[in-house]
């Protein structure tokens, strides 16, 4: 409770300083919007539907692209682990390849791909596909090989040591790993959709560049804001916190 | 492959030949672990092998369990060579390894499950192995539920749900509280005679393995070798406090005791390789 009172306290400041600059006209409005302004912005894009689409739209996007990657990261992780020489080759270029801001992929996509979904999709799917392989390989390294053998002890080789073991055991070890692909995945989704204009929450941003609302602008931003802390701080935290009790890694409460 | 050699009695279930390991160490020099381990334990015999600490004692567990290929020698089961892992002998981990994903039925039915075993029958045999371990109402349970002592009973029941002729347990008692110790001795001496499997029981415990024993092998200090062996005709139900099983235990200790102080001098000495 204390918690939420300071926050409150923080927003509260933090909105009413917001709207005593804006009241005080030290710059005009299409420039600092007021926050009446952004809030009838949110209220009008919801109320006619552009804010629904938009993120059905991108939501859709970033579901495909990162269900994706997950399967493709985890297959080239878990190779990559399985193999010394791959793990110095491979392991190494896509630690290296982690430094290449993930719309850099967009100039290739289109040209690989032309203005399509498809574009789009494989930049979100480049923005996590590193993580989720970095966090799969080390998720391998560091589970309890206790698993592995028991795992073989009790019969289980080849697929089904996969599914039913090694998988689940090193879960706990990669979900951090799953959240910092999401993340990587919604930065790019929305900085492609900026670049490349066919709906979603990317293009309602740039929307409002172009009609110079600024109080849009600032709505889409703190939508896009939401979203991603809705996603990240509740759904993977709670996922997070739920394994690591069940798995025995923290005290259970 | 498998060619019994003369002294093979084929009544063995679990036949060590000559087994050595050796490790390549940090500075290239090789450790020898295990050094000509021959043993023949008899189809449901209960053996334990005790031994200081750094005796090769569980890696023995690993080669019979096939998770490990000794240097030199060979395991044999029913006279046939080990050359992997097997459900027809299943090893009980010190750290018991239970899948903290799977519900305590759920672990019991993994090893059947990798059998194939119809699931109809893996539910039956699930609760039948629970029922035996006194955990019929834990099944929908997960492993960070249970107490130390009921994870053990887990554990036993999972591997005993595969149906192996063979039960390898690495010091499976040695972090549980008295009381709970002896509840397990006294369940798990009743069902082996139940269930007839042949165990294989390591621990550094000797009053333990003479409480529970058919035979003790004592092993030595670093490389593991066969010292002695010990034949316990003492009377069943035995109980830890039995003057008789403190008197063994006394005998097979003063063996003992030599290759502790060995084990100590080196855990002291720099020469020490861990």
């Amino acid at each position: 409770m204390k918690r939420f009172a300071r926050y409150l306290v923080f927003y509260s400041a933090l909105i009413g300083i917001w709207f005593l600059l804006a009241k005080l006209k030290v710059w005009p409005p299409y420039v600092f919007p007021t926050p009446q302004g952004v809030l009838e912005s949110l209220w009008a894009g919801f109320s006619d539907h552009s804010f629904w689409i938009a993120i059905g739209v991108s939501m859709k996007r970033m579901l495909l692209g990162y269900s994706l990657s997950v399967i493709l990261g985890m297959v080239l992780g878990l190779g990559v682990a399985s193999n010394k020489f791959l793990e110095q080759t491979v392991g190494g270029l896509l630690v290296s390849l982690q430094s290449l801001p993930s719309i850099c992929w967009l100039p290739l996509a289109v040209l690989w791909f032309g203005l399509t979904e498809k574009a789009i999709l494989f930049v979100v799917v480049m923005g996590s596909l590193l993580s989720v392989t970095i966090a799969m390989e080390t998720g391998r390294q560091q589970m309890p090989k206790i698993y592995g053998m028991a795992g073989r002890n009790l019969g289980a080789r080849g697929f089904p040591l996969f599914w039913y073991v090694l998988l689940p055991a090193s879960l706990p070890y990669i979900v951090s790993g799953l959240k910092q692909g999401w993340a990587f995945a919604w930065r790019s989704l929305i900085s492609g959709e900026m670049i490349f204009v066919s709906l979603g929450l990317g293009q309602m941003l740039m929307m409002g560049r172009d009609l110079n609302d600024m109080s849009l602008v600032i709505a889409v931003m703190i939508l896009i804001v939401a979203i991603g802390y809705i996603v990240d701080g509740l759904v993977f935290r709670t996922i997070e916190r739920r394994l690591q009790q069940k798995w025995g890694l923290t005290p259970a409460t | 492959m498998p060619h019994p050699s003369a002294e093979t009695k084929a009544s063995a279930k679990v036949s060590l030949q000559g087994i050595s390991l050796s490790y390549k160490a940090n500075g290239g020099t090789h450790l020898l672990a295990l050094e000509d381990i021959n043993l023949k334990v008899n189809p449901g015999e209960f053996v334990c092998v005790v031994g200081p600490s750094g005796c090769g004692k569980s890696t023995l567990l690993h080669l019979i369990a096939g998770l490990q290929q000794p240097s030199s020698g060979k395991v044999l089961i029913d006279d046939k060579a080990v050359e992997g892992p097997g459900t027809d002998r299943i090893l009980i981990f010190q750290e018991l390894g239970l899948f903290p994903w799977l519900t305590v039925g759920g672990n019991v039915e993994f090893g059947m499950k990798m059998k194939e075993i119809s699931k109809a029958e893996r539910q039956e045999k699930i609760q039948y192995y629970l029922r035996l371990v006194h955990l019929g109402k834990f099944k929908d349970s997960y492993i960070h539920q249970l107490s130390g002592g009921m994870r053990q009973r887990v554990a036993l029941a999972r591997a005993l749900a595969t149906e192996p002729d063979v039960l390898l347990m690495d010091e499976p008692f040695a972090a549980l509280d008295a009381q709970t110790r002896d509840l397990l001795h006294d369940e798990l001496e009743r069902i082996w005679a139940e269930t007839g499997r042949t165990i294989i029981f390591v621990t550094h415990n000797v009053r333990e393995a003479v409480r529970l024993g058919d035979r003790v092998v004592l092993f030595t200090f670093r490389p593991g070798r066969v010292k002695r062996e010990f034949l316990i005709g003492l009377p069943r139900p035995r109980h830890l406090e039995d003057v008789a099983v403190a008197k063994t235990a006394r005998e097979i200790l003063d063996d003992l005791r030599e290759e502790i102080n060995r084990s100590l001098e080196a855990e002291y000495s720099h020469e020490a390789v861990r």
